[in-house]
């Protein structure tokens, strides 16, 4: 048996009368390559809303290495390790690439507070940002401000924050959402480079995506868990078919 | 949280030379244009010994802009209520003179300072729970509150008629306000507007300035980095205050009197003009807005004096549809494709 990273026990959330995600048991491997899937409205961002701590959940319990987070903040759960995408970027457009990666740096290392010597002087600070986007190939753009990039480098970006954290669970909200399909290959190079220790949740509607890269599928369904299993047996699943992979097809 | 999580290499800055990373580390080098506003305004004091008046307000609101800036321009924080901290370093100057409590003018500024700067953290610590109109309208309640405030408490603030004839120690205890020729007033001003600015310059390129910029970026984002938005907001907040507070404390010293007209709508909707004109988020937009607004004033009201003001809000739906950033953003579009039309070339 693998080493637990990230459990919820019987995670509920309600929104008024509707029950949006149901008594959700789930398990995040460390090192974990782990695919959430399902059709829309299956609760899957909810989910990772939950995960992250941007939204309380109703009932239920998140563990993390065993300790119970779930009355932890956002940020109390970024300090523990907790690193989220988001389905659409959230990026500082204004500013250059390196610029929103040294944001995120910044305040992981515990720099951001400082007000009486320039950014330009922490240059561990600005190395570090440098050798995460060298590792996400993105220091030919990174003087380029994030709102002249094309969308799929964008997305990169979005990741290239997330990591800033330095995180041990990372929480992908669609990450090739929007991404011409002639360049999702580099989403998913992009995803095949990161630490292998660091379990990561993906939600994807990209099924060559899911299948290429995870190792292990959760298929979600109205608000509940429907399958689990490999890629292969998740594939082969003829009610998965049914709800869900036959219908919408290779979004 | 493992420092482990991604194996990073002691910082030998192999990466140092690249242009992105070599940007960042010498954005906060002074240039040398950066001393040309300070030697314009020193070449004013010898060249317009007559209108060292007009000069005095016109540094005072460049200091109240750039208090602003750092409010509005860096952190995203829209307000119309900012005159509230510049009444309530005026009114705290003016109080302290027209009682006779104390008159030493630059102790008198750090007082305002504390005074606005204590408004600002706790209407802040309300205020900056809500974003958008409510935080416009809530900015608005204050500064409306302060100014009735200030308004009733007619024994100690004069009410509607003000404080007036504030008898202002000489600074140094050598150099006198003089009514007459304000050339005290003007250099004292200069001083102390030289020394906010740096300031507020150390801070914008600081790591906490940056996260202030993210915050105007993208607030969501700065969340899910971990990043303890609201405590940043407040203490932006504070600051901006206190700065708004010298300025407003200078205003009170260099007139010797101080009325309503410190707390009004309209000193907080003319500063934001002002931001917007000359570009906010900039530093720089603060000056270049207050001298082209009030030499619009100037010149408007001289050809048009009943309806001066009609002029500048046609300016203003200029700049706010085709100029977004202000006179400044101009000059950076214009620079920036004469550098591109010569390195294509």
């Amino acid at each position: 048996m693998t080493e637990i990273r990230l459990e919820t026990c019987a995670l509920s959330r309600r929104f008024g009368a509707l029950l949006a995600l149901q008594q959700i048991d789930f398990k995040l491997a460390v090192g974990a390559r782990h695919a959430l899937i399902g059709p829309n409205g299956a609760g899957k961002t909810t989910f990772i809303n939950l995960l992250g701590g941007a939204l309380p959940p109703s009932r239920g319990r998140v563990l993390l290495k065993g300790e119970d987070i779930t009355k932890r903040t956002q940020a109390e759960r970024v300090k523990l390790g907790i690193a989220r995408t988001f389905q659409i970027n959230r990026l500082f457009r204004g500013l250059s690439v390196l610029e929103n990666v040294c944001i995120s740096v910044a305040e992981r290392v515990g720099a951001a507070p400082a007000m009486f010597y320039p950014i330009g002087r922490r240059t561990d600070v600005i190395e570090e940002s440098m050798q995460l986007l060298e590792m996400l190939k993105l220091t030919t753009i990174a003087e380029h401000r994030v709102s002249e990039l094309p969308y799929g480098r964008q997305r990169l970006v979005e990741i290239a924050i997330a990591i800033g954290s330095k995180p041990d669970v990372l929480l992908l909200d669609e990450p090739a959402a929007g991404v011409p399909s002639a360049e999702s290959h580099i989403i998913l190079d992009a995803l095949e480079r990161l630490p292998e220790h660091i379990a990561i949740l993906i939600i994807e509607h990209d099924m060559d995506l899911v299948f290429r890269f995870a190792k292990r599928v959760t298929v979600m369904v109205g608000g509940a868990v429907f399958a689990e299993g490999t890629p292969r047996e998740i594939e082969s699943n003829s009610q998965v078919r049914a709800v869900y992979l036959g219908q919408a097809g290779h979004g | 949280m493992s420092i482990e999580a991604i194996p990073v290499e002691p910082p030998t800055l192999k990466h140092a030379g690249h242009a992105a990373a070599s940007t960042l580390m010498r954005r906060h080098r002074l240039r040398w244009w950066e001393a040309s506003p300070w030697l314009a305004a020193v070449a004013f004091y010898f060249a317009f010994p007559d209108y060292l008046g007009f000069g005095t307000a016109l540094l005072i609101t460049i200091l109240f802009a750039l208090s602003l800036d750092l409010a509005l321009g860096y952190a995203g924080i829209i307000t119309l209520g900012h005159a509230a901290f510049f009444g309530a370093g005026a009114y705290t100057v003016g109080l302290l003179a027209f009682h006779g409590i104390w008159t030493e003018p630059i102790t008198s500024l750090v007082l305002a300072a504390l005074a606005a700067a204590a408004i600002g953290f706790a209407s802040g610590l309300v205020l900056l729970r809500t974003q958008g109109l409510t935080l416009l309208m809530l900015t608005l309640c204050t500064m409306a509150l302060l100014q009735e405030a200030a308004n009733m408490a007619h024994d100690y603030t004069g009410g509607f008629d003000g404080l007036p004839s504030l008898d202002i120690a000489p600074v140094f205890g050598v150099f006198e306000f003089n009514p007459l020729y304000p050339d005290t007033q003007y250099l004292y001003t200069l001083a102390v507007l030289l020394v906010c600015f740096v300031f507020i310059r150390t801070l914008v390129y600081s790591p906490f300035g940056q996260s202030l910029t993210g915050i105007r970026e993208n607030l969501l984002r700065m969340h899910a980095i971990g990043s303890p938005v609201r405590r940043r907001l407040v203490i932006c907040y504070t600051i901006s205050a206190a700065i708004a507070g010298i300025a407003g404390g200078l205003w009170a010293q260099t007139n010797a009197y101080v009325n309503l007209s410190a707390l009004d709508l309209d000193r907080a909707a003319t500063v934001l003009i002002i931001l917007i004109l000359g570009g906010y988020g900039r530093l720089y937009g603060a000056f270049l807005g207050a001298i082209a607004y009030l030499a619009l004033e100037h010149f408007l009201a001289r050809i048009y004096p009943s309806a001066w003001q009609l002029g500048l809000g046609l300016l203003l739906i200029f700049v706010a549809l085709y100029a977004r950033n202000g006179i400044l953003g101009l000059g950076e579009d214009v620079w920036r494709r004469y550098r591109a039309g010569r390195a294509s070339q």
